[in-house]
């Protein structure tokens, strides 16, 4: 068996209405990986994500999952395929436990033993209580959960989530991570798309980032992060000011009268930044990341392209 | 082995999808036939019916049962898959297959199955009724009534498969059947014999399918018919194979359904 759960090679899309999508990506991700694929809207992510699931067809490259070619055997490459898409994709009409015994019947499970298998997935995703709900009933965040339950009933060794906590609330949102850490901690290999660049700095171990149908970048979560040169972090102060401080070699700016924000450059110390403070006699009661220092990247090689 | 027996399984659990859609919404899918052929029976058999006469020497009422029976098998097939399929399109659940090992086949046969088994219930429905209006009647040929009976609701299936395949609105899919399947069908020989139109328009009534399809099963179930059996039944095959043929081609090239 391949060390690699996804391989893609020169990996191509183009539309009917001409619109280029892909423009030749090359990807692998190990086996036992967390893996995020990230991207501005319509760079090409949920093309890359529908080819691998058979969803888009493609125009051209070659995909492998755990080294199956899926020109040549794609449906022993689907068993081992999970899907999360993007957009609901289910009866909203059907109830909760028909739609993931179904699913499980389309993967040819048994109908006993998938009713088995569906009890243990809604048990673990906390869907059981509404298995007999219809499935338009349910909150936008149930309706997430169910389409994981749906992606894991075959037991997939490769899960891929496209975009699985859009439209969620934080705390479903955090439970949703430690679910996804302890399958991927089980084995599952996990590749997924976001807008939320904190949960890819949480979650990923590797990245890739794809920008008008190529790839920018693809390294690991570590090596990327270590190239971010500044920071920028916003301090809260005791009293009110009428003009940011003057302190030599850090930029410092006035948000509000009692708000400063702070660029602090990768070789700088922060405690050298509080000591100047605390010598102008300004304190700081809390001290917090302006935005996501992934995010700050992010923007940065997307604006680069 | 293993392949083949996971192929039926996800192939049994279509039909039984397709089943289930149509029995959980019997109000719209299993009353408004009875309804609409208790209707026809009462007013162009019971009431209009003894006027009319006879028709190839039959009952009118006698003649018409086989032709009620297969216009509700027709329309019926046609409108359960292009219905479930445009539907399984629009919500996406379409993916819930494709993204699944399931062959192309045996999602064609799993959407065409679940056809079938409307239109022949339909077409049993019908005909319980058609005794309340007629107890009397009874099936000359049994095997060839059963194998038209099965053809027909096959046949049509298919044309909803590729109706619901080209479909991009709820509009798409009632075009068809309002602006061509029903004229053809009122057409073809439901409520009349073609022995009795004019020269003229007894000829361009042969160019009309529906005639051979109505026709055979008359024969099966009253052993009369205005058309060559053994030519229709090889009509209505021949047809079978090219729409299989062109719907796999469609699944296979995605038309319609992968992006």
């Amino acid at each position: 068996m391949s060390q690699f759960a996804l391989e893609i090679t020169d990996l191509k899309k183009t539309y009917d209405s001409d619109v280029v999508a892909l423009k030749g990506i090359n990807l692998s991700v190990k086996e036992g990986d967390f893996f995020a694929l990230l991207g501005p809207n319509g760079a090409g992510k949920s093309s890359t994500i529908g080819i691998i699931a058979s969803l888009v067809t493609k125009s051209a490259g070659k995909v492998k999952i755990f080294d199956i070619d899926t020109d040549e055997n794609f449906p022993e490459a689907k068993r081992l395929l999970g899907v999360v898409s993007q957009e609901i994709n289910f009866n909203n009409f059907e109830k909760v436990i028909d739609i993931v015994t179904t699913q499980a019947g389309f993967y040819g499970i048994p109908l006993k033993d998938s009713k088995l298998k569906t009890e243990l997935i809604l048990k673990r995703l906390g869907l059981w209580e509404k298995r007999n709900e219809q499935a338009r009933t349910l909150s936008g965040g149930f309706k997430r959960r169910l389409m994981i339950a749906k992606a894991l009933i075959h037991e997939p060794k490769l899960l891929i989530l496209d975009e699985p906590t859009a439209g969620v609330d934080i705390e479903l949102r955090r439970e949703m991570w430690e679910f996804l850490k302890e399958i991927n901690a089980q084995g599952t290999t996990i590749i997924l798309t976001t807008h939320y660049l904190e949960e890819a700095e949480q979650l990923c171990k590797n990245i890739a980032i794809i920008d008008h149908g190529e790839l920018v970048e693809n390294t690991s979560m570590k090596d990327l992060l270590s190239r971010l040169d500044v920071q920028g972090f916003v301090l809260d102060i005791d009293q009110s000011l009428d003009q940011a401080p003057s302190i030599p070699n850090f930029s410092i700016s006035l948000e509000d009268s009692t708000t400063l924000n702070v660029v602090i450059k990768k070789d700088q110390s922060i405690n050298h930044l509080f000591d100047q403070l605390s010598a102008l006699g300004i304190n700081v009661s809390s001290m917090r990341n302006k935005s996501n220092r992934l995010e700050e990247m992010f923007i940065e090689m997307v604006k680069k392209n | 082995m293993k392949r083949r027996n996971e192929i039926l399984v996800s192939l049994i659990t279509l039909i039984r999808k397709e089943i289930k859609r149509y029995l959980r919404i019997w109000v719209q899918t299993l009353v408004p036939p009875a309804v609409t052929m208790s209707l026809y029976f009462v007013i162009f058999g019971s009431l209009i019916g003894p006027r009319i006469g006879t028709m190839d020497g039959l009952d009118y009422i006698q003649f018409m049962i086989p032709g009620l029976i297969m216009m509700s098998v027709i329309t019926n097939s046609y409108a359960n898959v292009v219905s479930s399929f445009y539907s399984v399109k629009f919500q996406k659940s379409i993916e819930e297959l494709l993204v699944s090992p399931m062959p192309n086949w045996a999602i064609l046969v799993g959407f065409i199955m679940g056809g079938v088994s409307r239109g022949v219930l339909i077409g049993c429905i019908v005909f319980c009724v058609s005794l309340f209006f007629y107890p009397s009647f009874t099936i000359v040929n049994p095997l060839l009534t059963i194998i038209v009976l099965f053809l027909t609701a096959v046949l049509f299936s298919l044309m909803g498969f590729i109706n619901a395949i080209f479909a991009d609105s709820f509009d798409d899919i009632s075009i068809i059947p309002t602006f061509v399947l029903t004229p053809l069908i009122y057409l073809g020989g439901v409520f009349y014999s073609i022995n009795i139109l004019p020269d003229i328009w007894r000829n361009i009534s042969m160019a009309n399918p529906m005639l051979y399809v109505v026709n055979t099963f008359r024969e099966g179930m009253l052993g009369v018919s205005d058309v060559s059996i053994p030519f229709a039944l090889a009509m209505i095959v021949f047809f079978i194979v090219m729409l299989t043929s062109a719907c796999l081609f469609l699944l296979h090239r995605g038309v319609g359904t992968r992006q």
